[in-house]
C-alpha cells in the first residue's frame, strides 16, 4: 500500500527546499517574536509604525515642532526685541553670514556702510575690511522668557554691531526677530481656534451622531445654516465689529473665537460621520445591553475610538485657522498693533512698491507658506496612520 | 423635476430669513454707525441738500427707532428691490452688490472652467499612468496647491510678478483702455488680466478634483466590464474614454459643487489682494466705514448666490444620475 501521506510530506518538504520557504529553525524563534510583536502591538503602536515610514510627513512634523520651539523661545533666539529700532539701518537688506574666520569656526557678518542715490534710495554696502563676529549666548536686550523669567541671554547677538539675518523694515526694525514674535501669537492662535472649535465640534457632532432624532436634526439645520454664509465675508463682517480700542488680550481671544464659529461645523460633520458609522457596531451593542450609561459609552468608547480621527482633523484644520488669521489681520480686520502676528507683519508692507524695493519685508509670507505646508504634510501623514490596517 | 425645483426654492426661503437677520445682526454689531457720523458732517457743513437725504434715510429706514423695527423697515423693501441706501456712495445699495457679483461670477466662472479642462485629462492621464514619475509629481504638485489656499498664492503671485518678472499685475484692465468702448483688444485685455484670479482661485480645487478623477478612474478601470471591453480588443483609447472616463467623471460634479462655496469666499480676499473689483473690495471698504446697508447687501447677496449654486448642483446631480430620485 502506497503511503500517501509520506509521500505528500516528501513533497512538500522538496518544494519549500526549492523555493526556499522551509522554515530556517535556527532563527524560527526570532521570526515568531517579531510577528508576535506585530500581532500583540497596541493600536498606537502600529500607527506610530506606519507614520514613521512616512519621511514627507516626518518632515513635517520636525518642522512644526521647530516653528513652535522658536515660538516658544522667541524671547531667546531673537537677537533683539519686536520694538528695537535702528534708525541708522531702515530696509537693510539681509546679511550673508560667514561661518568661518581665519579656518577657525567664528560665525561673522560685514559691517554695512550706507550711501544714498541721487533717488534718495539707500543703498547699504557690505565693508569687507570690518568683521562683526557673532556671539553665542551673549547678553542684550532685556526679555521675560514665557512672559515669566526676566533674563537678558540670547541665542547669538553682535555687541560690536548689527545682525539682521532677514533685512529690516520701514522703520529698521529686525525682520527675523519680528517674524519671531509674530510666529508667538499665530502659531496659538492656530491652536487655540482648533481648539475652541474642537470643543464645540466634538459635542455636537458626537451629540448628533449617536442621539439622532430631533438633535441630529436642530444640529444639522444650525450647520446648514452657518455653512449658508460664505466663510471669509462672515469672517471679515464679524470682525470688523471688535472695536479697536478693546485692549490686545480681548481683541486676541474674541478673533479667535470668531475664527472657530465656523470652523467647528466641518468637525462636526466629520464626527457625527464617524459616530454614525460607530454606533452599531457591535461593541457599543455591548455596552448598551450591558447597561452602560450614555455618558460611559460616549466617553469609554466613541471618543477613544474616534481619537485618532480627531488629532488627523484638527491637525489638517490648523492651516485654515492660521492663514483665516493671517488674511484677516492682513485687511486691518482681526488683530491689530501692538498685537503683532504673522499678518500684521504683512499689512505693515502697505503697498506693492515697497515689495519690490525692498522683497525681503515679504518673508512673513514665506514662513506662513511653510508652516501651512508643514501642517499639511503632517496631516496628510497623519491621516494615513490613523488607518493603520489598510496599506 | 420642476415640482423638486420648486420645493427646493421654497425650502430656501427660511434659510434666507434667518441669514437676512443674522446679516442685520452682524451689521448693527459695530459701536457707532456711518449715519451718526453723516449727521454730525451734515450739521457742521450747515446742511444744504444733505440735510434732506438725512430726514429721509431716517422716516425710511427707521433709524431712531429700536433694531426690530429697523430690521422690519429694511426687509419690507426687498420685494420692490429696495435692499438699503449706501452712505458712503449716495447710492441705492442694489445696483452696487449686482455689478460686483458680476466680476465675483466672472471670475469664479473663468476658475470653474479651468479646473475642469485642467483636473480632468490630468486625473486621467495620472489614472492611466499609476505610480509613474508623472504621476508622482502631477500628484505632489496636486498637493501643493491643495494646501496653498488663494490668499496666500495670490500674495505670492504679486510677489513674483513685481519682483521677478516685473509685470504690471492685478487690476483687470490696462489703463489705455479705461472709458473706450468694447473692443477684441479691450476684451483680451480683460481676459489677460483675469486669468490670474482665475487659476488661484481654482487652483485648491483643480488639486481636489485631480485627485478624485484619479481615484475614480482607477475604481472604475478595475471593474470587469472594462477587461470584457479590452478582450474584446478594442483600442485602448476607446476602452479608457468611452468606458471609463464617462462613468468615472460623473461624481464631480458633486465635488464642484462642493467647491463653489470655497470659490465664493476665496474671491473676497483674493479680489482684495490682486484689486479685481469682485465683491471682496468693496465689502471689505463698507465694513471699514460702517456703511452698514452696502455690508448686510453683500453677506445677503453672497449667501444667496452661495444657496443657488448649491441648488444649481443638486439638480445638475439628479440630472445627470438617473439614480437620483428628485421627490
Amino acid at each position: 500500500m502506497i503511503d500517501y501521506e509520506a509521500q505528500s510530506r516528501k513533497l512538500f518538504e522538496l518544494y519549500e527546499q526549492h523555493t526556499g520557504t522551509a522554515k530556517d529553525f535556527a532563527n524560527a524563534e526570532a521570526d515568531d517574536e517579531s510577528l508576535m510583536a506585530t500581532f500583540a502591538a497596541s493600536q498606537w503602536q502600529l500607527m506610530w509604525r506606519k507614520f514613521v515610514r512616512n519621511k514627507v510627513a516626518i518632515i513635517g512634523g520636525v518642522i512644526i515642532l521647530l516653528y513652535y520651539l522658536t515660538a516658544l523661545f522667541a524671547g531667546f533666539v531673537a537677537p533683539y526685541t519686536l520694538s528695537t529700532r535702528f534708525v541708522k539701518y531702515i530696509y537693510m537688506p539681509p546679511q550673508r553670514v560667514h561661518l568661518f574666520h581665519d579656518g577657525k569656526f567664528q560665525p561673522y557678518v560685514y559691517d554695512v556702510e550706507l550711501e544714498v542715490d541721487e533717488n534718495l534710495r539707500k543703498i547699504y554696502t557690505p565693508n569687507p575690511d570690518v568683521i562683526i563676529p557673532i556671539r553665542f549666548f551673549a547678553r542684550g536686550e532685556p526679555y521675560k522668557l514665557f512672559g515669566l523669567i526676566e533674563t537678558d541671554v540670547h541665542l547669538f547677538l553682535t555687541p560690536e554691531g548689527i545682525v539682521s539675518l532677514l533685512g529690516t523694515d520701514r522703520q529698521g526694525r529686525d525682520m527675523f526677530s519680528r517674524v519671531l514674535y509674530g510666529s508667538q501669537v499665530s502659531l496659538t492662535i492656530g491652536l487655540l481656534g482648533v481648539l475652541m472649535s474642537l470643543t464645540f465640534g466634538s459635542v455636537l457632532g458626537i451629540a448628533s451622531g449617536y442621539y439622532g432624532g430631533w438633535i441630529d436634526e436642530l444640529i444639522q439645520r444650525l450647520i446648514e445654516l452657518v455653512r449658508s454664509f460664505p466663510a471669509i465675508p462672515l469672517w471679515m463682517a464679524l470682525s470688523a465689529a471688535v472695536p479697536p480700542h478693546w485692549p490686545p488680550l480681548r481683541t486676541y481671544f474674541v478673533v479667535t473665537l470668531i475664527l472657530s464659529v465656523i470652523g467647528w461645523t466641518w468637525l462636526a460633520r466629520q464626527l457625527r460621520g464617524k459616530v454614525l458609522a460607530m454606533r452599531n457596531e457591535e461593541f457599543i451593542l455591548a455596552a448598551k445591553l450591558s447597561g452602560a450609561s450614555d455618558a460611559r459609552i460616549i466617553f469609554r468608547h466613541l471618543v477613544p475610538a474616534t481619537f485618532s480621527h480627531i488629532i488627523v482633523v484638527s491637525t489638517l484644520a490648523m492651516p485654515a485657522m492660521i492663514l483665516a488669521e493671517t488674511a484677516l489681520s492682513f485687511l486691518g480686520l482681526g488683530l491689530r498693533p501692538p498685537i503683532t502676528s504673522w499678518g500684521v507683519l504683512l499689512k505693515e508692507v502697505q503697498n506693492l512698491q515697497s515689495i519690490a524695493l525692498y522683497p525681503w519685508v515679504f518673508t512673513p509670507a514665506l514662513a506662513i507658506a511653510i508652516a501651512i505646508l508643514a501642517f499639511n504634510f503632517l496631516g496628510d501623514g497623519l491621516r494615513d496612520a490613523a488607518d493603520p490596517y489598510t496599506v | 423635476m420642476v415640482t423638486y425645483i420648486l420645493r427646493r426654492i421654497a425650502g430656501m426661503i427660511p434659510t434666507l430669513i434667518v441669514v437676512s437677520i443674522i446679516s442685520f445682526i452682524i451689521i448693527q454689531l459695530p459701536p457707532g454707525d456711518f449715519f451718526t457720523t453723516l449727521q454730525a458732517e451734515t450739521a457742521q457743513t450747515g446742511g444744504g441738500q444733505d440735510t434732506e437725504t438725512v430726514k429721509l434715510m431716517q422716516e425710511r429706514y427707521g433709524l431712531d427707532q429700536p433694531w426690530t423695527t429697523q430690521y422690519f423697515r429694511w426687509i419690507s423693501g426687498f420685494p420692490r428691490g429696495d435692499f438699503g441706501w449706501s452712505l458712503e456712495w449716495h447710492s441705492p445699495v442694489l445696483p452696487l452688490v449686482l455689478e460686483r457679483m458680476g466680476y465675483t461670477c466672472l471670475v469664479g466662472g473663468l476658475s470653474l472652467v479651468f479646473m475642469v479642462v485642467v483636473a480632468v485629462p490630468i486625473g486621467i492621464y495620472s489614472a492611466t499612468h499609476q505610480y509613474s514619475i508623472g504621476d508622482h509629481v502631477l500628484s505632489f504638485l496636486g498637493f501643493l496647491g491643495l494646501s496653498l489656499p488663494g490668499f496666500l498664492l495670490a500674495l505670492l503671485w504679486m510677489f513674483l510678478g513685481i519682483v521677478v518678472l516685473h509685470i504690471p499685475v492685478g487690476g483687470v484692465q490696462a489703463i489705455k483702455f479705461s472709458g473706450q468702448p468694447m473692443s477684441v483688444a479691450k476684451a483680451l485685455d480683460y481676459l489677460n488680466h483675469l486669468w490670474p484670479p482665475a487659476v488661484i482661485l481654482g487652483l485648491a480645487s483643480t488639486a481636489q478634483l485631480q485627485r478624485i478623477m484619479r481615484g475614480n478612474l482607477l475604481d472604475v478601470l478595475g471593474q470587469q466590464y472594462i477587461t470584457t471591453a479590452r478582450a474584446k480588443g478594442l483600442p485602448e483609447r476607446k476602452v479608457i474614454n468611452k468606458y471609463g472616463v464617462r462613468v468615472a467623471i460623473n461624481p464631480l460634479i458633486s465635488v464642484m459643487a462642493m467647491e463653489v462655496p470655497k470659490i465664493i469666499s476665496e474671491s473676497t480676499i483674493v479680489g482684495i489682494v490682486m484689486s479685481i473689483p469682485t465683491t471682496g473690495p468693496l465689502l471689505l471698504r463698507s465694513l471699514l466705514s460702517q456703511d452698514m446697508y452696502l455690508a448686510g447687501g453683500f453677506l445677503l447677496f453672497m449667501s444667496l448666490l452661495l444657496m443657488f449654486a448649491n441648488l444649481l448642483a443638486d439638480i445638475a446631480l439628479a440630472w445627470a444620475d438617473p439614480r437620483i430620485r428628485y421627490t
